[in-house]
Order: C-alpha cells, then sequence, then structure tokens
C-alpha cells in the first residue's frame, strides 16, 4: 500500500471508530482494549489489508494494530478495494469479534479422553506425537495395496478428511497433498455441500 | 463465476433464481443495485419473497427443488418465439450437430439406463461425425435430429399448464419472466444469471445449472461482459478450496482423481486427455499430461521421475465406480468403518443433513482431530443433547487455529480473483495455521516411517512437504505459493529463453510433460512473475477497458482473464457484438480489452479458433453427455416431496441417486403425517452452522434464536400465533424454534391443490448461545445429487405442532 493511501485510509477510520462507539456493549472486547486510548492508537497504528472470511464476494478490510501493546483494536472496510469500496454487510462490519478480543476464541490445545466429559489443556507436542501415532496405526492396519481385482490401489479407506474452504488457498494445497500422501480417498469439504 | 463482482453492474437484465443475493452476498447487490440504476431489470424467482425480491421488478414464487420445470419452460418459449440469438447459437454451440440415431428418451429415462446399477450407459448420447472424426453439423437448423430441434422436441412437454402446476408459479408470472428475460437474446443486450445454494441443494443440482447454462447460451448471454452463469458461492475461499482439490473426485486444476483402471500414469494422461480432429479447436484439455507430470513434480520432487511414472503409483486410486463424497463418508462412519476422522474449520454437526445420524456417526469413530478458531457442535459432539460422555469412546483432539487476520495467503473470490492477506497480528496464544499443522504432522509421519517402516511409506516418505518458516513455528504460505504457481526444476531453455532452477513458470503455457518443470496447480501458474513477484497482492485500480475489470488487482485465474470464454463476446471477424460494452476486439493483428482466451485471430481468419476452448468440440453443449443423469436436464421431485407422482413422467425421483438405506434413513413422501415442505437457508447476520458467528454478541443481538417463518394462510389455518414456540417434526427427528408469521411466505397451488411451505435457517446450534435453539437439519434428509453428490437441503417435508 502506498503512504498516500495510508492517510486517505486513516481519515476514514476515524469515521469508522465513531460508528463502533454507538452505544454497543463491547463487554469483554472493552477489558481488551482496556490499556489503549483509541484516538491516540490510530495515529500511530500499524495497518495491514486483509480479505472477509464469510462468503465469497472477496471484500477487503484494514485491520489497525496499537504499536505499543501490539494488539488490534479496528477492522473496517477497505475504502481502496474496488469490489466493496469500504462497504461491508453485518457480519464482515463485526470481524472485531472473530479476533481474540472475542473471549470465545480457541488459544489452547484441547484433549478429550475416550469416556471423559470434559477437555483438558495439553502440549503441542503430546497432541501431535498422538495424532500422528493414531494415524499410522490404523493406516499401517488397513492399508489396501490391491483392490478385488488385483490392481494397485494404495489407499486407506477407514481414515477420512473433511475440511475447509475457510483456510487460506496455500493451506487448502498442503491439506490435499497431506491426504493424498496417507493414502486417503475420504476427502470432502464445504464446497460440495 | 464466469464473469466477477463488479460486472453485474453491466446487466441489461438479472436473473436471480436460488439465491437471495441481498441477504446473503450483500456486497454483490450493491453492483446489481447499480446494474438497476442505469436501468436495468431484476428478476427474483424464489419460494420466500425476500429483501432480494423487494428490488426485483418481477418476482416469481416458486416450489422449492422445481427450477428445471420452470427453466425448461423457458427453453420451450426461447425456441417456440425464435427468441435465440441466432449468430451466437449457430457459431458457438452444438445447436447445429446432429444427435445419433440411438438416442431416444421415454418415461422420463434416457436411453441406457440400468436399473440394478442405477446408472446409465451413455454410448448412445452421441454426436454424429463425418470420416474425418468432426462433428457433422446443420447450420439450417432443419435436421430433425439437430440438437436444437431434438432439445426442443424435449422440452415441449413443458407448457405452461404443466410448469405452472409444478412449481406453483402463477402461469402470468411465468410468462412474464420468459418474456422479459429472452428480451436479452439480441446482440446488444445482456442478461446475467446469479445462482446460489437454491439451485445446487438438490438431488437435481447439477442438472438444474446446466438448464440456467443452456438459457444462457441460447441468449448469447456467456462470454460477454454483464452476462454469464454467475455462482454466489458461499465460502471465504471454496473457490480456491475447491481448484485445490479437497475433494474425493478430481486433483488440483480439476485433473480426474486416478482410478484403479488406469494403473500407469501414462493410461491416466491417455484416458483424462480429451481430442480432437476439428483444427479450429483449441481443445485445450489436449494439455493435460503437462499439468498432470507438473503437479507429480511439485508433490514429490526429485523423487518423481520418468521411470517411475513422476510418483503416480504412489497416489491412491479409487475403484472404477467408488463414490467416497461426504454423504458416502458418514455414512460408512455411521456403520463402524471409519475409525479415524479429521475436520478442519468445519461443522458437520450442524451442516450436514440428517443431525441425528451425523450425530451418532461420530459416536462410531475411534478419534477425531478438530481444527477450528471457535468450539462447536462437532469437536463437542460427545457432551451433545442425549448422550453420556462416559459412553463415547471416542478420543477427541481439539486444536486452536488461527483467523485470515493473523495469516499471510492467498483466498480466491467466486469471480476467480486470488486476494493476498497480509498478517497482522502475531498468533494468539498456542493457536496455528491449518497449514502449519498437516506440515507438522507430516513431518511426525515421515520420521515414523523413515524410522520404522510401515504400510507403502514411499508416498509419505516422498511428499515434498518443506513449508515451515525458518525457525520451524509456522506455515510459509509465500513459499507455498510459489511451488503451487510453478518452478523449473532444473535448469531449463525453452525457444531462445533460458530459466534457472527454481525460478517461477511466468505462465501455464510453459508447463512441460518432461519433469523439467513443477506446478502444484497449473491454473494457478502465472501468478508469480519468473523474478518472483506475487501478483496476488497488488492493488492497482487502472481500468483501461472502463469495464470494472481492474486487471492490476490481484490476479484472477486462468491467465489473469477477468471474463472467461471471452472470445464468445465477437463475432466471426473479432468485432465486438455489443459495440457499447467491448469486452474484447481483434485490432492490428492482436487481441485488445481483457485476456483473451488464447492468441489466435478470429473464426472468420486464417487460423480462426472456436470460442469454447475447454470443450474438445470447441463449442458450447445444449446436448452434453456429461452429467450422469442425462445429455439434456430433466425435472425430477425431491427425494420427499408433497407430490405421489411426477407431473411430467413416470420417473418420480433422479434414476441415479443414491438411496440410503441405515435405520435412521427414513423418507415419507406424499405422506399426510407430514404435509407441508421446509426450505432452509441463512440470514445476513450469521454464517452457515452459525460455528463462528454464534460467538459473536453484536450479531447474537440481532439474530438471537431459531425460528421458522409461516404463511399467514397457514397460521391461521393451524392457529398459530406470531412469537409462540412450534414443534417441527420430520420422519427424522424434531426440534423446537419461535413461529414467525409472515406474508414473505404465501401458499403454493400445485397440481390443483394447496400446498404450504415453510422456511428455517440452518444457523444454530445447542451448544451456544445456551437455548437459542437446535439446527434445522435435525429435520431434513440425507440424500444427494446424482452427480456432484451436494444434500438437497432445500427440500423435504416437516409437520408442526404448538409446542407442548
Amino acid at each position: 500500500m502506498k503512504r498516500r493511501t495510508f492517510l486517505k485510509m486513516s481519515c476514514c477510520l476515524g469515521a469508522g471508530l465513531a460508528l463502533s462507539g454507538l452505544g454497543l456493549d463491547l463487554g469483554a472486547v472493552k477489558a481488551y482494549a482496556a490499556d489503549m486510548k483509541k484516538a491516540d492508537a490510530l495515529k500511530t497504528a500499524a495497518q495491514s489489508t486483509t480479505i472477509c472470511c464469510y462468503c465469497s464476494v472477496g471484500c477487503g478490510l484494514i485491520c489497525s494494530v496499537d504499536k505499543a501493546s501490539g494488539k488490534i483494536f479496528n477492522i473496517e472496510g477497505d475504502p481502496e478495494h474496488p469490489i466493496n469500496e469500504g462497504a461491508l454487510c453485518a457480519k464482515g462490519a463485526g470481524l472485531y469479534q472473530v479476533s481474540v478480543a472475542n473471549e470465545h476464541r480457541l488459544t489452547k490445545v484441547q484433549y478429550r479422553k475416550p469416556g471423559s466429559d470434559k477437555w483438558e489443556q495439553v502440549s503441542w507436542d503430546f497432541a501431535l506425537n498422538r495424532i500422528a501415532e493414531l494415524i499410522k496405526k490404523e493406516r499401517d492396519k488397513s492399508f489396501i495395496t490391491k483392490n478385488e481385482k488385483g490392481e494397485v490401489v494404495n489407499r486407506v479407506q477407514t481414515l477420512s478428511l473433511m475440511g475447509s474452504s475457510n483456510v487460506l488457498s496455500e493451506e487448502c494445497w498442503a491439506t490435499t497433498q497431506f491426504a493424498r500422501g496417507l493414502g486417503y480417498t475420504y476427502i470432502d469439504h464445504q464446497a460440495r455441500v | 463465476m464466469t464473469n466477477h463482482w463488479i460486472d453485474l453492474q453491466h446487466s441489461d437484465v438479472v436473473l436471480i433464481q436460488g439465491s437471495n443475493a441481498a441477504e446473503n452476498h450483500p456486497i454483490s447487490f450493491k453492483w446489481v443495485m447499480k446494474a438497476l440504476q442505469k436501468g436495468g431489470k431484476l428478476i427474483h424467482v424464489d419460494p420466500r419473497f425476500t429483501r432480494t425480491s423487494s428490488k426485483a421488478h418481477v418476482y416469481a414464487p416458486i416450489r422449492s427443488g422445481t427450477d428445471i420445470a420452470f427453466i425448461g419452460g423457458m427453453i420451450k418459449y426461447i425456441i417456440e418465439n425464435k427468441k435465440y440469438f441466432e449468430d451466437y447459437v449457430l457459431n458457438y454451440t452444438n445447436a447445429g450437430f446432429i444427435v445419433g440415431e440411438k438416442y431416444s428418451f421415454k418415461d422420463g429415462l434416457f436411453s441406457g439406463y440400468d436399473p440394478k446399477t442405477r446408472r446409465y450407459d451413455k454410448s448412445t448420447w452421441v454426436l454424429e461425425k463425418d470420416e474425418k472424426g468432426i462433428p457433422k453439423q446443420d447450420k439450417t437448423l432443419k435436421h430433425p435430429r439437430c440438437v436444437l430441434n431434438v432439445m426442443y422436441e424435449h422440452y415441449k412437454r413443458y407448457d405452461l399448464d404443466t410448469v405452472s402446476s409444478i412449481t406453483g408459479t402463477p402461469k402470468d408470472k411465468l410468462l412474464e419472466v420468459y418474456e422479459l428475460y429472452s428480451s436479452t437474446g439480441v446482440k446488444d443486450k445482456a442478461g446475467t444469471v446469479m445462482y446460489a445454494l437454491g439451485q445446487t441443494q438438490s438431488t437435481i443440482g447439477v442438472q438444474k445449472i446446466r438448464s440456467l447454462c443452456i438459457l444462457q447460451l441460447l441468449l448469447g448471454n456467456i462470454g460477454i461482459c454483464g452476462g454469464g452463469v454467475n455462482a454466489l458461492r458461499g465460502e471465504p475461499n471454496v473457490q480456491g478450496s475447491t481448484d485445490h482439490a479437497i475433494l474425493y473426485h478430481y486433483l488440483p486444476g480439476y485433473l480426474p482423481v486416478p482410478r484403479s483402471n488406469r494403473q500407469t500414469v501414462e493410461q491416466y494422461m491417455d484416458a483424462a486427455t480429451p481430442k480432437t480432429s476439428d483444427p479450429r479447436s483449441a481443445n485445450w484439455w489436449g494439455n493435460t499430461p503437462k499439468y498432470v507430470v507438473s503437479l507429480l513434480k511439485s508433490w514429490f520432487g526429485d523423487a518423481a521421475k520418468p521411470e517411475n511414472g513422476f510418483g503416480y503409483s504412489w497416489l491412491p486410486k479409487c475403484d472404477v465406480h467408488q463414490n467416497c463424497d461426504v454423504l458416502h463418508m458418514i455414512d460408512d462412519m455411521y456403520k463402524g468403518k471409519i475409525k479415524g476422522y479429521f475436520c478442519i474449520g468445519q461443522n458437520p454437526c450442524g451442516s450436514l443433513p440428517n443431525s441425528n445420524k451425523v450425530r451418532a456417526a461420530m459416536t462410531k469413530l475411534e478419534w477425531m482431530v478438530h481444527v477450528n478458531i471457535f468450539d462447536n457442535e462437532s469437536a463437542s459432539f460427545w457432551k451433545g443433547p442425549g448422550l453420556d460422555p462416559k459412553k463415547v469412546k471416542t478420543e477427541c483432539f481439539l486444536l486452536p487455529a488461527t483467523a485470515n487476520i493473523e495469516k499471510d495467503g492467498s483466498q480466491a473470490t467466486s469471480g476467480r480473483w486470488m486476494q493476498w492477506l497480509h498478517k497482522a497480528i502475531p498468533n494468539p496464544g498456542d493457536c496455528l495455521s491449518t497449514g502449519a499443522i498437516v506440515t507438522m504432522l507430516m513431518h511426525k509421519l515421515q520420521a515414523m516411517y523413515k524410522k520404522d517402516g510401515g504400510a507403502m511409506p514411499d508416498g509419505i516418505l516422498n511428499m515434498r512437504m518443506d513449508y515451515l518458516t525458518a525457525d520451524g513455528k509456522e506455515f510459509d504460505a509465500l513459499k507455498v505459493a510459489k511451488r503451487i504457481n510453478g518452478e523449473f526444476e532444473r535448469d531449463t531453455t525453452i525457444g531462445d529463453k533460458s530459466y534457472k532452477k527454481g525460478q517461477q513458470v511466468p505462465g501455464f503455457g510453459l508447463l512441460q510433460v518432461d519433469g523439467s518443470t513443477s506446478s502444484g496447480n497449473w491454473l494457478c501458474c502465472g501468478s508469480f512473475t519468473a523474478d518472483g513477484q506475487n501478483l496476488m497482492d497488488r492493488r492497482g485500480k487502472e481500468d483501461p477497458t472502463g469495464l470494472g475489470l481492474y486487471p492490476n488487482w490481484s490476479f484472477a485465474w486462468p491467465v489473469n482473464r477477468r471474463i472467461v470464454y471471452n472470445r464468445a463476446s465477437v463475432d466471426q471477424n473479432g468485432n465486438p457484438y455489443n459495440p457499447a460494452r467491448p469486452l474484447l476486439q481483434w485490432k492490428d493483428g492482436k487481441w485488445v480489452g481483457d485476456v483473451a482466451d488464447g492468441p489466435w485471430p478470429p473464426m472468420g481468419q486464417e487460423g480462426g479458433k472456436l470460442p469454447y476452448i475447454m470443450k474438445p468440440d470447441g463449442v458450447a453443449s445444449f446436448f452434453g453427455p456429461g452429467p450422469g443423469d442425462g445429455p439434456f436436464p430433466e425435472h425430477y421431485e425431491p427425494l420427499e416431496g408433497p407430490l405421489k407422482q411426477n407431473l411430467l413422467s413416470k420417473q418420480h425421483n433422479s434414476p441415479i441417486i443414491t438411496i440410503f438405506k441405515s435405520d435412521m434413513d427414513k423418507i415419507a413422501t406424499a405422506d399426510p403425517k407430514y404435509p407441508l415442505v421446509l426450505t432452509t437457508y441463512s440470514a445476513t447476520e450469521h454464517w452457515c452452522s452459525g460455528g463462528i458467528t454464534r460467538w459473536q454478541s453484536w450479531l447474537n443481538e440481532a439474530m438471537p434464536q431459531v425460528y421458522i417463518e409461516i404463511s399467514e394462510e397457514l397460521a391461521q389455518e393451524r392457529g398459530y400465533k406470531n412469537g409462540e414456540w412450534v414443534t417441527i417434526k420430520s420422519a427424522r427427528g424434531q426440534l423446537d424454534a419461535v413461529a414467525m408469521v409472515t406474508p414473505r411466505i404465501r401458499p403454493f397451488t400445485i397440481d390443483g391443490k394447496t400446498v404450504h411451505l415453510v422456511g428455517m435457517t440452518f444457523n444454530y446450534g445447542w451448544l451456544y448461545p445456551k437455548n437459542a435453539g437446535d439446527t434445522c437439519n435435525i429435520l431434513t434428509t440425507f440424500v444427494g445429487d446424482g452427480n456432484a453428490g451436494t444434500p438437497e437441503y432445500k427440500a423435504c417435508m416437516v409437520n408442526i405442532a404448538k409446542k407442548a
């Protein structure tokens, strides 16, 4: 983004902030942002562009991050974006609540033992090692080298994968590579439904 | 989309059928409104009067699931009244081609049907060819078996009385729509079709879309500015996830999935590559082998060699007719055949049909991995309604993912624009991107197979997934994007140009079959320049055509083409059919405007090529043997509907759909216990199953709980009051919802009888917010389209009672 564009957007951001103050109960969001004065933060905010995470119109948004605290404090429509020209629907306009300002965001790795009635916090190491172990065990047990006709098929049908059209393209490509490398045939996601 | 969002403003008539664009793709509707401001007209065909209808010049109500009858009637009207765009139809479609003598259609079935396998033998669905192998053509359209005449014969049965009786659309409304929309069948008018899940979520969804394609081709509306067949896709990156094939039935770039009868890469490529004898056909898919080898090179790197078929044998092969789509997956899970399940960014326990069956299926799993940014009804299925967690033996993982605003990478819009996102903040807490999770898991598995061996380790050990950042902590999206674009795998000279190993391939025209290039998806080749410039990250606002193509904003696949099949927008001499909106023009020996569909001269000149470059015959198909359920779309009733008998033929439902027969797959067609048609949809303020939006206070405040929309007539007949709780039951389950009595829904007259339709949004679930209600998919049927497997969410049968 050019500096000129940044400056132009800063003016629009001011208007957006005023809107987000229209008597809405911010609750946890307020607590998250309590240590920032928005007007001051805006002057020095780091801004970056992103694309909406809902429908496939592909509206552009601008995220503002407070340089002092490193926290994101505002997200709004990108006025330079040729498709949405700054406008957003109700969901896109509320994208801030997808950020960690939302107390419900998952930030810890969780594990539920068979028969347990609760999630327990575990480490990435534990989770990834255990999942890899489970995949290998089932794959080695059920791998089909040849079908009934004697044709080589190199597949596993007791493992399946679903998703996602809600992650970025490079991740989608790595996911399909992951599944096919392991021999999965049960591969599907939202695009079909 | 053949076109793109901004292009909607150029339409003279917008037909929205099977979409509520104003509420579900609100920003798309901004461009529809611009078209209306310029004098354009809007038609909305939908079971329910929505905010989209409120802006329409013509609103036509339709019974859910009957779009082929509606459009079939329009096809008949257009041919009968010669409203089609003749120059386009004669030159750019197979209207004049001759259908083989053995083709027939009788009692609702096409020739070649086998009731035992529920499949067609398509050998009679062919066109006659001359001695050179080129399709015979009668440009006078007089031959009784020319495609246009055979098509007319097929749709002659779709008269106004029959169509109205099936769809419930009043005859005068049908005629009004037919007249207005067919006014675009002239060279200087454009009509666009916008559709969404209202078309696809049906046992005949693919053929519904085909009927819209036929309509657009008759009117000369494909490949032009302001025209097209435009899918309003529902997920942020569903275009990208489809392009990259997180779907069992093909590989990235729409290459067919390897099947067991193709044992070698040569057999596979031979079967996957269409052939043509017509020198005027570009037959772009003739390049398939280059794309296949480049894909295998991108996955297996140096291990992919000509002598091992580039690693083709390591890829899994499905049996010839094996179906691994989501419904077959869940059905096998329910039968206990699937042990381990990986679920990323999705909520199947809320979003798949017949939720009770899906939830029961999950309990049969030995383990489940769920990756998401919020908890949902699927991750926590083991504590769902009616389940005792102690009895659920599934080992579960819930892995915290980063959200869009926390990632670099690209997302493709419905209009095929690949736009780059920038990471705004560091990963929150322990969150990792999905890309990092699958890459790290693959690394772990590679280490385990290297150390201990195991079943067929080659595919795993040779997978090139070197995608982590230098510190090993995250996914390097930029590196993967370059890999997807494609790289020279060794120093290579093509023509008079030399490229170094590791340099990006500048375009798919340079991809090679000898293994010297890799490309993870040929369609994306060109998104990076040879010197490493990321074209997806462009923000140029130049608009040289004045048509809003914005060629310097992001990158549109393929080759930055903004409107596909654009060579169909010009006449034989390369002059635009509509000079007021010149998408493309042949000037001084080259194409000016959008990136043309190939460099060849226009049709009328030496070396000219036909415009439908992805079709082996070079023209678009009215008669098309692709789909499994017929060369022409035919109306069949939803699996569960109000009628005992299809009014058009003896064949009631689609003859090729899979009928699932578990104890949880009960169907109640024309059953007095379930007399009401249920259709489902979404509110603006929630998204899909609500797995993300129900955790947001601002959105919940606007749309707090589950409701069912009921007509004033039905409410009066049954004594329901607006705002009271009712219980909705189908043959598969029940749930409670608030009754919303509304004039937006009206009763239909179907086959002379009154049929009531009710509607629910699919946005809710038991987990959160508490007491907001459960998903309406408890009611829907577990059945999918015969071709695509898309579930029939849009039509099933229910009854309502006051909540006890």
